[in-house]
């Protein structure tokens, strides 16, 4: 009897585990048909603005909804410009602020810090929006920009990215709001990664009179890179996708200029400003087509990143 | 097991008092531009508080209202660009005025107080054009004697979503001048010649109030509440005008609307000695072919009760309420244009 009993609880407990199994592929594969209907699904409603403009929509500067001319260029370069500008700032400035909270920082520092830090991840972007517009950008245009135009303006190599007019709104603005609002993610992941690092590795470079900075650099920094591009990725592709701040400081303009000082625009600015108000199936084609563009653009960044860190592993294999 | 039962009793008895609910208290709903919202909600509430019968009005914008009206799937459609009568005509709809808005031209000019600088249309153009570019052109200087206007480089702030303000104020541009027509044109976003963009009325208020010796343009109402620098615009007429209720007005009483036009009409660049130039209204569109004549019917009811209580509620707003001969020409054409599936007038 007691053995039936057994058998009937081992049978309920394969039952459900094979219930649980199918569950979670469920849900995995969930996610794989989302991916994919999304995809579909803006492929078909940009194909009127694909079939029309063919590739010359990646080339072309044009926006103009009364002739219904789109192209994608301004937008493609100011999301591109404006994260590289953010990842430019906010990777040395994240590693510092790790360097710091992992190893120099007094004990009892650390924690209010972190926590500081993580805080400023949860800050929703459109507050971040804000603050560019009405409390950076005013500081940027009347302090910030006359200094870049007398000193970085004067480069040789560089003169035509720093030369503007003081506007304050900018894709360089944009770029910096976006640094700020990407530094607590990577800073965050960054910390996380150097925490783990086995203190008997730090402790026998220190031994052999290893500075912190050939610490960090030469013992933590390897030991951890995959996380720490792990991290840079995350930080990139919020800065890739984000709308809100951005739109408010970068000056929404279809205009192509080589200057950083000068307004531009972004595929997601774009999108958020004009989606509501598109009237006419080819503009909201082509506004759909330049969310495919971001999709795209985010999938091969996303990509290259894996293959870095494959890349980075192999290389790891044939060294040792 | 008995949980799972009692968690599923409990969500189908809330959904069943949820359809309830919806089934008891009738309800327009609508959905459309963004502009009128403020006004539309405020009518709501009010109606509300008489009738009973509920509004829910979505503002998606106005490309959202007339893809949501094609597709039948609200009694109501409103846009802030009026659709031309072969447009209706194209997918059997109607539409009418509801009310009327300005757009004031604000600067950010040091030393120039609101209502002093005077600009006439071609400068406007040539400004958002590019062909001016400092504050002291002798174009500008020469309407505004006696001002003392900087030598600094203007900074030309649009919208950068589309929007119905864009098109009042690009189709005055379009209508005053030929080289604007024949470069930009007219529509809710269009491929501005230079300048930054702002986002909403908010966002271009922001940019003009804190980049200095800018020009931008906004509705009425923001300008007017955030306190901005307007300037004077010489209308038809060749009057310098300000921007304020009774010259909107003015504009709307002397356009000629025509029921049989389905009202199209810009309020743009209209005659008469105080008409503010870059006038405009907000538009509803409905289908002339009524499946459902009640719920036609309770959409007419509502913006019947609305032109006769509703001006003072729009005016506490700062929009502008139609002038009675409108409202009067709207309600025939009601009768006239909208019909049920047995053909027989709605109102």
């Amino acid at each position: 009897m007691s053995t039936l009993l057994r058998d009937n609880q081992l049978k309920r407990q394969n039952l459900l585990d094979i219930l649980f199994r199918n569950v979670t592929r469920l849900c995995a594969f969930a996610v794989l048909a989302l991916l994919v209907g999304i995809i579909i699904s803006l492929v078909m409603s940009s194909s009127l603005a694909i079939n029309e403009f063919g590739f010359g929509f990646l080339t072309s500067s044009d926006w103009n909804p009364v002739t219904e001319k789109f192209g994608a260029l301004v937008p493609i370069v100011g999301t591109l410009a404006t994260s590289i500008i953010a990842l430019l700032i906010a990777i040395p400035v994240s590693f510092g602020i790790a360097i710091f909270l992992t190893e120099l920082s007094p004990q009892w520092m650390r924690r209010p810090l972190g926590i500081a830090i993580e805080l400023l991840a949860g800050i929703p972007s459109i507050i971040y929006g804000m603050w560019g517009l009405f409390v950076f950008v005013p500081i940027f245009a009347d302090h910030i920009e006359p200094w870049i135009n007398d000193n970085l303006g004067q480069l040789p190599l560089l003169s035509p990215l720093f030369l503007g007019p003081n506007l304050g709104i900018s894709v360089l603005a944009a770029g910096i709001i976006l640094a700020i609002m990407v530094i607590p993610f990577i800073a965050s992941v960054m910390r996380d990664v150097f925490d783990v690092v086995p203190s008997l590795l730090k402790e026998s470079a220190y031994g052999l009179g290893a500075t912190t900075w050939e610490v960090m650099y030469q013992v933590v920094l390897p030991y951890t890179k995959i996380g720490v591009v792990g991290g840079i990725m995350l930080g990139l592709g919020r800065a890739l996708g984000e709308t809100m701040a951005i739109t408010f400081v970068i000056g929404n303009a279809h205009q192509l200029s080589a200057s950083l000082l000068k307004p531009g625009n972004s595929i997601s600015s774009a999108l958020a400003n004009e989606f509501t108000e598109a009237v006419g199936d080819l503009y909201t084609s082509a506004l759909v087509e330049l969310g495919l563009i971001l999709f795209f653009i985010t999938f091969v960044v996303l990509s290259l990143a894996r293959l870095m860190l494959y890349k980075l592993a192999q290389r790891e294999g044939r060294g040792a | 097991m008995s949980k799972l039962n009692r968690l599923l009793a409990s969500i189908g008895l809330s959904a069943a008092l949820l359809s309830a609910g919806t089934v008891l208290a009738s309800e327009i709903t609508g959905a459309g531009s963004t502009f009128p919202y403020p006004v539309y909600a405020k009518w709501a509430e009010a109606y509300k508080a008489q009738t009973g019968v509920g509004l829910n009005y979505q503002s998606i914008g106005s490309g959202g209202g007339i893809k949501q009206i094609t597709a039948k799937t609200v009694n109501f459609g409103a846009s802030d660009k009026p659709l031309t009568p072969d447009e209706l005509s194209k997918v059997g709809l109607i539409q009418f005025p509801t009310v009327i808005g300005g757009v004031v031209p604000v600067i950010n000019v040091e030393g120039i107080q609101p209502g002093q600088m005077k600009i006439t249309a071609d400068t406007l153009a040539a400004i958002y054009l590019g062909k001016i570019t400092k504050w002291n052109d002798p174009k500008l200087a020469a309407d505004n004697k006696g001002l003392k206007l900087p030598d600094t480089n203007i900074t030309v702030v649009h919208r950068s979503d589309g929007s119905g303000t864009t098109f009042i104020f690009v189709t005055y541009l379009s209508q005053v001048n030929a080289e604007w027509k024949a470069s930009v044109g007219a529509d809710t976003s269009v491929a501005w010649p230079t300048g930054m963009g702002g986002k909403g009325n908010e966002g271009v208020a922001a940019n003009v109030k804190s980049i200095k010796n800018s020009i931008g343009y906004v509705e009425y109402a923001y300008a007017k509440q955030n306190k901005m620098d307007y300037v004077l615009m010489k209308n038809h007429d060749g009057q310098f005008v300000k921007p304020d209720d009774v010259n909107f007005k003015a504009a709307a009483a002397n356009a000629k609307w025509k029921a049989e036009e389905n009202f199209y009409q810009i309020l743009t660049n209209q005659p008469g000695k105080d008409s503010w130039p870059i006038s405009g209204a907000t538009f509803i569109l409905m289908h002339a072919k009524q499946d459902n004549a009640d719920s036609a019917k309770d959409v007419l009811k509502f913006f019947d009760w609305a032109y006769s209580n509703g001006d003072k509620l729009a005016a506490e707003l700062d929009y502008v309420p139609l002038p009675d001969s409108v409202k009067k020409q709207i309600r025939d054409a009601w009768k006239a244009q909208i019909k049920g599936a047995d053909g027989k007038a709605v109102w």
